[in-house]
C-alpha cells in the first residue's frame, strides 16, 4: 500500500496506520452467478459452501508481515500457519454468513490470535452485530476486533457497542469524518459488549414525580 | 405515564442531532440514497407517493395532551392540517418535507417523543391494549414493562439491522386486544400459581404477504428475564434469519423452516448463555417505572349517576353513542370513552389539527390529561366520569368525533392504500367511504351488530384484512384495481384468518358485495350471533353462494 492513500483504519479511537495485510480467498476459474441479483445470498441455512478446497490451497499468504487469512484457510492449513501464529503475526477472518463456532470450535482460547476481523459486504447486514458480541462475550476474545468491508460512520456506534474496537472505513468515505460516529449517544439505555450493565444499574434514575 | 428524566431527554436530544447531521450530508450528497435509506427509516421516514412520510412513535399508545397539542401544531405547519393515526398506534404524517424532518423531530423531543425505529429492520414501536390499566378483565397491567421494552429496544446495538422489521406486542388482559398472536414476539402477562407475574410467549406471527398466527414457544416465563430471553430469540433470528429475500425475511419464516421445536432448541441455548446477566430486569427497575403508571387519582363515585340516565333515556342519539362509543371501567362511575375516527367520507384514522387540539382539551378537562391511541385507529379517552359524559358528547360530536359507530361495520380498519402507497395494487379509501356510504342507515349498523371490516391496498396487509371479519385486499389484475374478499377472520384470543370467498371485485361492485354478505348473515343468524359467529358456524359457501349468484347468472346469459 502506499504512503499517499489516506489512512482508512480507526483503532482506539483514532485514526492509525494498518500494519496489517489481507489476505483474500483467489477468484479460481469462473466466479459463480449469484442468484438474487446483487445481493448476498450466503446464508447459512440455505448451506452454499464458503470456499472451495482449490481455493484454499491456491491463497497465497505474504511470507512476511502481520497478516489476516480467511477463516477457512486457517482451520485447513493450521500446521503451516502456527509458526506465524507464536510470532503474532497473524489474524483471522470471518464473513458474517460464517460462524463464530466454527473458529471458537477449533480454537479453545481465541486470545492466541492478536486480530480478530469480520468483513460485512453490505453496511445493511446486522449479522455482524451478533458476531462481535459472541466473540467478545461466549468466547472471551479480548484482543483487536476489526469490522471491514462496507463499514461507515452511521453504523460506527453500535458496532463500538457490539465488541469492535477497530474499524477499516470503506475506501471512499473519509475516517476522520467517521470518527465522530462513536460518539452519537453518551448514555445509552441496554446493557450490552461496551457496558455491560443497562442505564438503570449503571446511574441512580428517579422514579416519578408525578 | 412515563416522564422522562435527563438520560432519557439526552437520547433524544442525540438522536436529533444525529438525525439532522445524516440528513445534511444526505443533502450534500455525501450519502447515496442507499446509505440514507435504512438511517431515515429508522427515524420513520418514508419516501412515498407524493412526498415524504413521517411516522411518529406513540409507544404503546399513549399520549398526554400536551403531546397532542404539539402533533397538532406539526400537522398545522409542517403538514397539511391533518396527521393520520395508524394501526400500529403511531402517527402518520403525509406531506412533510425532507428538508423539514429535522426540526420536525426537535419539536417532538420538547414533549419527549420521537421517531426512533418507526420503520425500518428494528425492533418497531411496542404496541399494547388500548384499555391497559383500566379495563376490567386485566390481570397485569403491561405498561410498566412495555417502557423497560422500550427503552431496551430503542438503539439496541445488536438488532439495529435485523433481516426485517420486528414487532412486539404486550397484553395483560383476559381478552387479547393487543394481537399478541400477529406479531413478530407476542407477550401474554398472567399470574402463576405463586401469585408471580409471568409471561406465556408468542413468536413468529405476523399478517403481510404470508399470514401466520403465533406459536407458543414459552408457557412460563418469569417477568424478570423477558429482556434476555427477547434477547436470545433475535439474537437466533438476526444470525439466521433470510436476508437474500425481503418477503421471506420475517422470523415467522425462520420459525417455519426449522420448526418450533428446533428454534426454541436454539433459542435455549442462546438464553442459557444470557439469562440472570445484567439485562435482568430488578425488582427496583420494575418499581421505578411502574410508578410512572399508578392507579390515577380517581374520586369515589356511585356505580350510577341519575343525570347520565336520564340523558340515556331522553336522547336516542346519545343512547346510540353511549352504546357504541363507552365502554367498561374498573373503577365505579367511570367509564372509557372512544372518539371515533371513521366518520363517513373522511379517511379512516385521519384527525384534523383542530380535531387533534379538540381532544386534548377534552382529556385535560375529562380524563387526567391523557389519551390512548387503539390499533383500529380511533382515540380513547379512559377515565371519564358518567356524569360528563353527556357534556363530552355534545363537544365530541361538534367535532366529529362521536359517530356512534365503534366496532359497527362503518368502523373501517384501512390502510392509506393507493392515493398516497407506492406499494399498493389498489386504492383502499375510496372503498372504505363507498361501503360507508351504503350503510349510512345507523339503525340498521346498529342492527348487523358488531363487525370489522378491514381493507389492504396490497399484500403488505397494513390494514390487517386476514383478521377482519370481512377482509377486502386490493389486487392487480392487468394493469387495474381488483379486490379480493374474505370472509372469518378475527382479533383476540381465538383469532383465525380469514377465507377468500372467490374471483376478485371491481371498485363498483364491492358496497353491493358487502351487502349481500349482510344479507345473507341476517337471514342465517340466530339470536345474540354476531357476523363472525354466524360465519363460523354455517362456513363460507352459503355467502359465497349468494354474492356470486349474480354473477354466474351474467355469465349463463352471455353464453346464450
Ligand atoms: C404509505 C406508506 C406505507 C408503506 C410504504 C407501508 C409498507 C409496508 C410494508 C412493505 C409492509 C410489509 C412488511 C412485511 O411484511 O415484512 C407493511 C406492513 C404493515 N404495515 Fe405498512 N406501510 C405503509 C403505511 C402503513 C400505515 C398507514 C399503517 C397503519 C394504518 C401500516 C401498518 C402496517 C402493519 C400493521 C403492517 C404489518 C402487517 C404484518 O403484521 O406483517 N402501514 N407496511
Ligand atoms: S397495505 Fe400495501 S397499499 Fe396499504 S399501506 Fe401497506 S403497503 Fe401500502
Amino acid at each position: 500500500m502506499s504512503n499517499a492513500t489516506p489512512k482508512q483504519l480507526i483503532h482506539g479511537n483514532q485514526i492509525v496506520a494498518d500494519q496489517w495485510t489481507l489476505v483474500k480467498l483467489p477468484v479460481l476459474g469462473e466466479e459463480v452467478v449469484r442468484k438474487q441479483a446483487g445481493k448476498v445470498v450466503l446464508f447459512k441455512l440455505t448451506g452454499e459452501p464458503g470456499a472451495s478446497a482449490e481455493q484454499i490451497a491456491a491463497t497465497e499468504i505474504p511470507a512476511s508481515g502481520k497478516v489476516i487469512v480467511p477463516l477457512s484457510v486457517w482451520l485447513a492449513r493450521k500446521a503451516e500457519l502456527q509458526e506465524r501464529l507464536a510470532k503474532g503475526e497473524l489474524g483471522v477472518w470471518l464473513a458474517t454468513h460464517e460462524v463464530v463456532e466454527a473458529l471458537a470450535a477449533d480454537q479453545a482460547d481465541l486470545n492466541v490470535f492478536p486480530l480478530i476481523a469480520v468483513f460485512v459486504e453490505r453496511f445493511a447486514d446486522g449479522r455482524i452485530f451478533s458476531i462481535g458480541n459472541l466473540l467478545r462475550t461466549r468466547h472471551a476474545y479480548k484482543n483487536e476486533l476489526r469490522a471491514f468491508g462496507d463499514v461507515l460512520r452511521d453504523q460506527l456506534f453500535f458496532l463500538k457497542r457490539c465488541g469492535y474496537d477497530s474499524y477499516l472505513i470503506r475506501a471512499d468515505r473519509s475516517a476522520e469524518d467517521a470518527l465522530a460516529g462513536l460518539q452519537d449517544f453518551s448514555e445509552p439505555y441496554q446493557g450490552a459488549v461496551d457496558l455491560a450493565e443497562p442505564v438503570w444499574r449503571r446511574r441512580q434514575r428517579n422514579g416519578a414525580t408525578a | 405515564m412515563y416522564k422522562y428524566d435527563e438520560i432519557d431527554q439526552a437520547i433524544v436530544n442525540e438522536r436529533v442531532a444525529q438525525y439532522r447531521d445524516q440528513t445534511r450530508r444526505y443533502l450534500a450528497g455525501e450519502l447515496s440514497d442507499e446509505e440514507f435509506r435504512p438511517l431515515r427509516l429508522q427515524n420513520g421516514l418514508y419516501i412515498q407517493r407524493h412526498a415524504p412520510m413521517l411516522r411518529i412513535a406513540i409507544p404503546y399508545g399513549t399520549l398526554a395532551s400536551y403531546q397532542l397539542r404539539k402533533l397538532a401544531e406539526i400537522t398545522r405547519r409542517y403538514d397539511r392540517g391533518y396527521g393520520h393515526f395508524s394501526t400500529r398506534q403511531n402517527l402518520q404524517l403525509n406531506w412533510p418535507r425532507l428538508e423539514d424532518t429535522p426540526d420536525i423531530l426537535a419539536e417532538l423531543a420538547t414533549v419527549q417523543m420521537h421517531a426512533i425505529q418507526t420503520s425500518g429492520n428494528c425492533i418497531r414501536n411496542i404496541t399494547t391494549d388500548q384499555f391497559a390499566g383500566i379495563a376490567p378483565d386485566e390481570i397485569i397491567d403491561p405498561r410498566a414493562v412495555a417502557e423497560i421494552m422500550r427503552q431496551w429496544s430503542t438503539f439496541h446495538p445488536e438488532f439495529a439491522l435485523l433481516p426485517r422489521k420486528f414487532k412486539i406486542a404486550v397484553s395483560g388482559s383476559q381478552q387479547d386486544r393487543a394481537l399478541v398472536q400477529a406479531h413478530d414476539i407476542g407477550l401474554e402477562f398472567f399470574y402463576d400459581a405463586d401469585h408471580k407475574m409471568a409471561i406465556k410467549v408468542w413468536v413468529g406471527g405476523g399478517l403481510g404477504r404470508t399470514p401466520i398466527l403465533g406459536t407458543v414457544i414459552n408457557e412460563q416465563l418469569e417477568w424478570q428475564h423477558v429482556l434476555t430471553y427477547c434477547e436470545a430469540i433475535i439474537r437466533v433470528y438476526n444470525l439466521h434469519g433470510r436476508r437474500d429475500n425481503s418477503y421471506k425475511a420475517r422470523i415467522k419464516i425462520l420459525v417455519k423452516a426449522l420448526g418450533i421445536d428446533e428454534f426454541r432448541r436454539q433459542v435455549d441455548a442462546e438464553w442459557a448463555n444470557l439469562k440472570d446477566g445484567p439485562n435482568t430486569i430488578t425488582e427496583a427497575e420494575l418499581e421505578r417505572v411502574a410508578h410512572h403508571f399508578t392507579r390515577m387519582p380517581y374520586d369515589t363515585l356511585p356505580a350510577h349517576d341519575a343525570s347520565f340516565d336520564a340523558a340515556i333515556a331522553s336522547n336516542p342519539a346519545f343512547a346510540a353513542w353511549v352504546k357504541r362509543c363507552v365502554h367498561a371501567h374498573r373503577e365505579p362511575g367511570y367509564r372509557a370513552v372512544t372518539l371515533s375516527l371513521k366518520p363517513y367520507g373522511v379517511a379512516p384514522g385521519d384527525a384534523t389539527t383542530e380535531q387533534m387540539q379538540v381532544v386534548a382539551d377534552l382529556a385535560d378537562r375529562y380524563s387526567f390529561n391523557e389519551l390512548r391511541v387503539s390499533h383500529e385507529q380511533n382515540l380513547i379517552l379512559t377515565d371519564v366520569r358518567l356524569s360528563d359524559l353527556y357534556a363530552l358528547w355534545e363537544t365530541a360530536r361538534a367535532h366529529g368525533l362521536a359517530t356512534p359507530n365503534i366496532g359497527l361495520l362503518t368502523d373501517i380498519i384501512c390502510c392509506p392504500g393507493g392515493d398516497f402507497c407506492s406499494l399498493a395494487n389498489a386504492k383502499s379509501i375510496p372503498i372504505a367511504e363507498a361501503i360507508q356510504r351504503q350503510f349510512d342507515n345507523l339503525d340498521y349498523l346498529h342492527d348487523i351488530g358488531d363487525l370489522e371490516l378491514n381493507i389492504s391496498g396490497c399484500m403488505n396487509a397494513c390494514g390487517h384484512h386476514h383478521i377482519g371479519h370481512i377482509g377486502i385486499l386490493g389486487v392487480d389484475k392487468d394493469g387495474s384495481e381488483w379486490y379480493q374478499v374474505t370472509i372469518g377472520g378475527k382479533q383476540g384470543s381465538d383469532a383465525s384468518l380469514g377465507t377468500v370467498i372467490g374471483p376478485a371485485f371491481s371498485a363498483d361492485e364491492m358496497p353491493g358485495v358487502v351487502q349481500r354478505l349482510i344479507d345473507v348473515y341476517i337471514a342465517q343468524r340466530s339470536d345474540e350471533e354476531r357476523f363472525i359467529d354466524t360465519v363460523r358456524r354455517i362456513g363460507v359457501a352459503p355467502f359465497k353462494e349468494y354474492v356470486y349468484a349474480d354473477k354466474a347468472g351474467k355469465k349463463e346469459a352471455a353464453h346464450v
